[in-house]
């Protein structure tokens, strides 16, 4: 790190990028982070004359896949964009240091920014056990999540694990994985959930909060608006067919070849929030229902529970993995038609007396039934 | 045993039948077209996806009975306070003692045929008043997961209004497969409410079923009741 912090453009010049392509960052950049037109001026301003944001990012209980995805952000300018117009002074899977410089640079960071810094949290927290099951540095993972979070500007959760607990927090959590915003109190946290999410949303997301300096919309689960607020089943290619009533029965049938809607075969369009279908992967070449394959909900909470994947009504809870609420349903209809059937032929032996009286008085003439 | 003197007593109001039936209706249509939403029928075609929207006829008449179904319910709801004795919201909660044993007697003597006496309600008996206020339950149980879903597809202010409960139940697959699930308990319920209207017909003789189309049943006079 330079004494005096360079700006971003400045930064973006030491390092020749010209103009043109600095503006044409920024304009990727505010699309990203769903910033309109109009506003692409703040973008460019803030860019301009901001000092590179100080972020520290930590790996918890995690497999790296939301880093992963981060960096293989397709547009080219983006990977390094965000590596490079962050400050990125601390994260355990990317950074050169190991180790004593690792912990140093880290606590530089925290002293030096205190206040300022962003905290970005990959993986969730174990809870059991005193917290034993992740230790970094000697540290428990609940202890440096605390330290850290104190002097954090916000907080920001990639990935399922840290927003929703994913795999770990999965029945039956054995770590007590739990996820961050559960945690951390008095802190703004930015969920972004995703199993991993997708990069463009990451980066979106810092640069929302690197040009406005506040955090973006959030939704009732903490989401960014602008990426979690429409279903994949809303922005689905596929969705035609679901209102036609087009299904695919089982994926090597004849609609599975016409590319009909997978709702049958178990796909979680319909209830999850993200933006795979507009955004989608890899330079915007794919996403998992233009593959042929169901959505799965991995920016849902409990994704892992709500099995089997290729189902479309989740087992119902305790009644093993193949039973669902219709099983459970039709068999309780049989007990009932059953209770049914047997009762009115008790009713026929029990109420035999009082049913024949019933016949037997109307039988009498009126006015005969004065005693 | 003396032959019952028989009066006509007016239970319910044509506000309350008007309410049934549309009620019975708007559930038989829900019934449906909820478990076509979700066990649709794969049908196998050439057609291009263009040319039909029977799945989206069947979601938009979902969507017109659950607000039939939420309006006629809150009307009902409203005339728990302002419609007769045997509309009353006392007839579904049960507070007073001679309530409970009522639910006792109507178990001992209409469902497990322990005793063979005829019971002397008029209007709901205890239990079936309180089976119709859990029944209740379930319909505030639908309409806050349903609309709840619905809000996310919706601009309209009357489905904004539940949004709160998907995060609260954890995101929309367990809004969804709740709502599903409770599904059941309105076939479950339908069934044992006909054959019980049956039943009760039957054995007493009251005209319990025609009591929903003109509001009369015909009730021994007390005193010359055996």
């Amino acid at each position: 790190m330079s004494e005096k912090a360079l700006t971003i453009w400045e930064q973006a010049q030491v390092r020749g990028v010209s103009r043109r392509d600095f503006l044409r960052f920024c304009g990727w950049m505010a699309a990203a982070a769903g910033i309109e037109t109009s506003a692409l001026g703040a973008v460019v301003k803030a860019l301009d004359t901001k000092p590179r944001l100080p972020v520290v990012w930590f790996h918890f209980q995690e497999c790296t896949c939301c880093s992963e995805s981060f960096i293989r952000s397709s547009h080219p300018i983006v990977s390094d964009i965000v590596l490079d117009k962050i400050s990125l002074d601390y994260t355990e899977t990317l950074q050169a240091a190991a180790g004593k410089q690792a912990e140093e640079a880290l606590h530089a960071t925290m002293t030096k920014y205190k206040g300022q810094y962003l905290m970005l949290v990959e993986g969730s927290v174990p809870t059991g056990e005193g917290g034993i099951y992740c230790c970094i540095a000697g540290r428990s993972a609940m202890d440096i999540l605390q330290e850290a979070a104190k002097d954090a500007k916000a907080i920001v959760a990639w990935g399922s694990c840290a927003s929703n607990g994913c795999i770990q927090a999965a029945n039956p959590n054995p770590t007590g994985a739990t996820p961050i915003h559960k945690l951390v109190e008095g802190k703004p946290v930015i969920n972004v959930p995703g199993c991993p999410p997708i990069a463009e949303v990451m980066a979106g997301t810092v640069v929302h909060l690197l040009t406005f300096d506040r955090i973006p919309h959030l939704d009732g689960l903490g989401r960014p608006k602008a990426f979690y607020s429409r279903r994949v089943h809303d922005t689905c290619y596929r969705r035609p067919n679901y209102d036609a009533g087009l299904f695919v029965d089982s994926f090597d049938d004849e609609n599975a070849k016409r590319g009909y809607c997978l709702y049958k075969v178990g796909c979680r369009g319909p209830v999850t929030y993200n933006s795979c279908g507009i955004i989608r992967w890899n330079d915007g070449v794919s996403y998992p229902i233009q593959s042929g394959h169901g959505c799965i909900g991995c920016s849902e909470a409990k994704f892992w529970d709500n099995g089997p994947f290729y189902q479309h009504l989740a087992a119902f809870p305790g009644f093993g993995i193949e039973k669902t609420a219709d099983d459970i349903g039709v068999a309780m209809g049989a007990v009932t038609a059953v209770g049914i059937a047997a009762h009115a032929v008790t009713t026929n032996f029990r109420k035999r007396k009082q049913i024949k009286e019933g016949i037997r008085d109307s039988e009498k003439a009126p006015g005969e039934g004065k005693e | 045993m003396s032959k019952a003197q028989i009066r006509r007593v007016y239970v319910w109001e044509l506000p309350v039948r008007v309410y049934h039936w549309v009620n019975a209706l708007c559930i038989l249509v829900l019934v449906v077209t909820g478990y076509l939403i979700g066990r649709p029928v794969a049908i196998q075609t050439a057609r291009e996806a263009s040319f039909s929207y029977w799945f989206g006829t069947v979601r938009f008449i979902h969507f017109i009975a659950a607000f039939a179904f939420f309006f006629n319910f809150v009307f009902r709801v409203y005339w728990g306070f302002a419609g007769n004795r045997y509309a009353r919201w006392h007839q579904f909660i049960p507070t007073k003692k001679s309530q409970w044993k009522e639910i006792v007697d109507v178990l001992k003597v209409d469902i497990l045929q322990a005793r063979a006496e005829p019971l002397e309600s008029i209007g709901h008996n205890a239990l079936a008043g309180f089976t119709y206020f859990l029944s209740f339950l379930a319909f505030v149980f639908q309409c806050l997961t349903g609309f709840g879903m619905y809000a996310a597809m919706s601009h309209a202010a009357l489905p904004k209004l539940f949004k709160w409960i998907v995060p609260l139940m954890g995101g929309d697959f367990a809004v969804r497969q709740w709502h599903h699930a409770m599904m059941w308990f309105f076939i479950l319920f339908s069934m044992v409410h006909v054959y019980l209207v049956f039943y009760h017909d039957y054995v007493e003789g009251r005209g319990v079923i025609s009591s929903m189309a003109g509001g009369w049943k015909f009730i021994e006079k007390r005193g010359e009741v055996r």
